[in-house]
């Protein structure tokens, strides 16, 4: 991840499976590297606490651009660390690690994906430092307002995966990892705004609302609203594109009816416009959470990549698709840089 | 290269003083030895950091690489 407010520190999470987790960093914008001093790393567990160790560093976000040398990380098992030093030392956020709901609010990260549960889409607001947001899969969603010292779930409105594999057996809670975002999304320019592609949807929410609206429930009923992005127009807030996979009963998370298609609104949500001219008339395609990503103004681009090692893009707001690489391995993120 | 300690633990401890960050690649943040990695006292395989190493003369660190 390159540091926006000086384009020369780069931080990347690395986890080889054999020397365990840890965070290597550059201020020469990548000429040379050093490992973090300290990683993310639980403290000593006490009692009959369960054992938490670092898995993997999974999310890297810039702190707010007041605030040069501050970063944040989510990682699996789910928890948030912060750095003040440009990444090299980390320490926990006991307001999120610590609090006594910890268990509840988490995903038990023996019983999540292969991968195990992640922290993801930590969001600062550009107005305010202190006010933030997270994702957890499964998990919810969550939001500080004082720096992370204290958070509160946001997740009024979202189904979940119990809501759909059982309904009416399990009533709605507001917390717990039943709660699935896998993409949030908050306006650069109107920070009030966020989107999210859910386990479960497709949802939006305008703060100070607290109840998200599945704006989902307006795609093609043959096509559905599950999926892992969600890209954002970064001047129109209303604008905004994803791409659907099948979400049906055995999860496929490939193109519903082999038929890969971004999808985009223009009207938070309210239609949808099917985006496929130059994307293949037959293909299965995966797109992880982070494998979109939306740059430029007036027209914008758009890129997206799969995990058959595939990056798509479009130089005018998904009316014509382009393949820009092929046979690559498999592809779990899409970043835009300047050079 | 030589290390000093009367435990596995202390061993890794004085090996982290002159490689910074070493400890961490072998032990994770709970204490346990990492999922690939083996501990070799005078040729026994040992599972715990406590082990004795105050008579040792060979303390063997292996890394298990996997995945093919």
């Amino acid at each position: 991840m390159l540091d926006p407010r000086d384009q020369q520190t780069l931080v990347v999470a690395s986890s080889t499976g054999h020397l365990g987790p840890t965070i290597f960093r550059s201020t020469d914008a990548g000429s040379t590297w050093q490992e973090a001093k300290q990683p993310p790393a639980f403290r000593p567990a006490q009692g009959s606490e369960t054992p938490r160790s670092v898995s993997h560093t999974f999310w890297l976000t810039p702190g707010h651009a007041d605030e040069l040398g501050v970063w944040w990380a989510g990682t699996s098992p789910q928890a948030l660390w912060t750095s003040t030093d440009g990444g090299d030392t980390w320490q926990s956020v006991d307001g999120f690690n610590e609090h006594p709901d910890y268990e509840k609010r988490t995903e038990d990260p023996t019983a999540g994906t292969p991968d195990g549960p992640v922290m993801h889409s930590i969001l600062i607001d550009p107005r305010d430092a202190d006010h933030m947001y997270l994702g957890l899969s499964g998990g919810g969603v969550y939001e500080s307002r004082d720096h992370g010292a204290t958070w509160s779930h946001l997740n009024n409105g979202l189904e979940t995966t119990a809501s759909e594999s059982r309904a009416e057996t399990i009533p709605w809670e507001p917390v717990g990892p039943q709660h699935d975002p896998h993409c949030v999304q908050l306006h650069p320019f109107h920070p009030d705004i966020l989107y999210q592609q859910n386990h479960c949807g497709i949802y939006r929410i305008q703060r100070p609302d607290d109840t998200w609206e599945r704006i989902g429930r307006n795609m093609p009923d043959n096509v559905g609203d599950i999926g892992f992005v969600m890209g954002l127009h970064p001047e129109d807030a209303d604008t905004c594109w994803v791409f659907p996979m099948d979400g049906s009963d055995v999860w496929p998370r490939t193109s519903p009816g082999g038929g890969p298609a971004v999808y985009r609104t223009r009207d938070a949500g309210a239609s949808w416009e099917r985006q496929n001219n130059g994307l293949p008339k037959k293909g299965w395609y995966t797109v992880k959470r982070q494998g979109m990503c939306i740059a430029g103004t007036d027209p914008v681009s758009i890129f997206f990549g799969t995990t058959s090692g595939e990056l798509w893009a479009s130089r005018d707001e998904g009316r014509l698709w382009t393949k820009i690489a092929s046979h690559l391995p498999e592809i779990y993120a899409v970043e835009v840089a300047e050079i | 290269m030589t290390a000093n300690g009367a435990t596995v633990a202390q061993a890794l401890a004085d090996l982290n003083e002159r490689f910074p960050g070493i400890r961490f690649r072998m032990v994770d943040e709970q204490n346990r030895i990492r999922r690939h990695m083996t501990i070799y006292v005078d040729g026994e395989r040992v599972s715990s950091l406590e082990a004795p190493t105050a008579a040792c003369t060979e303390l063997v660190i292996l890394q298990a690489l996997s995945g093919g």
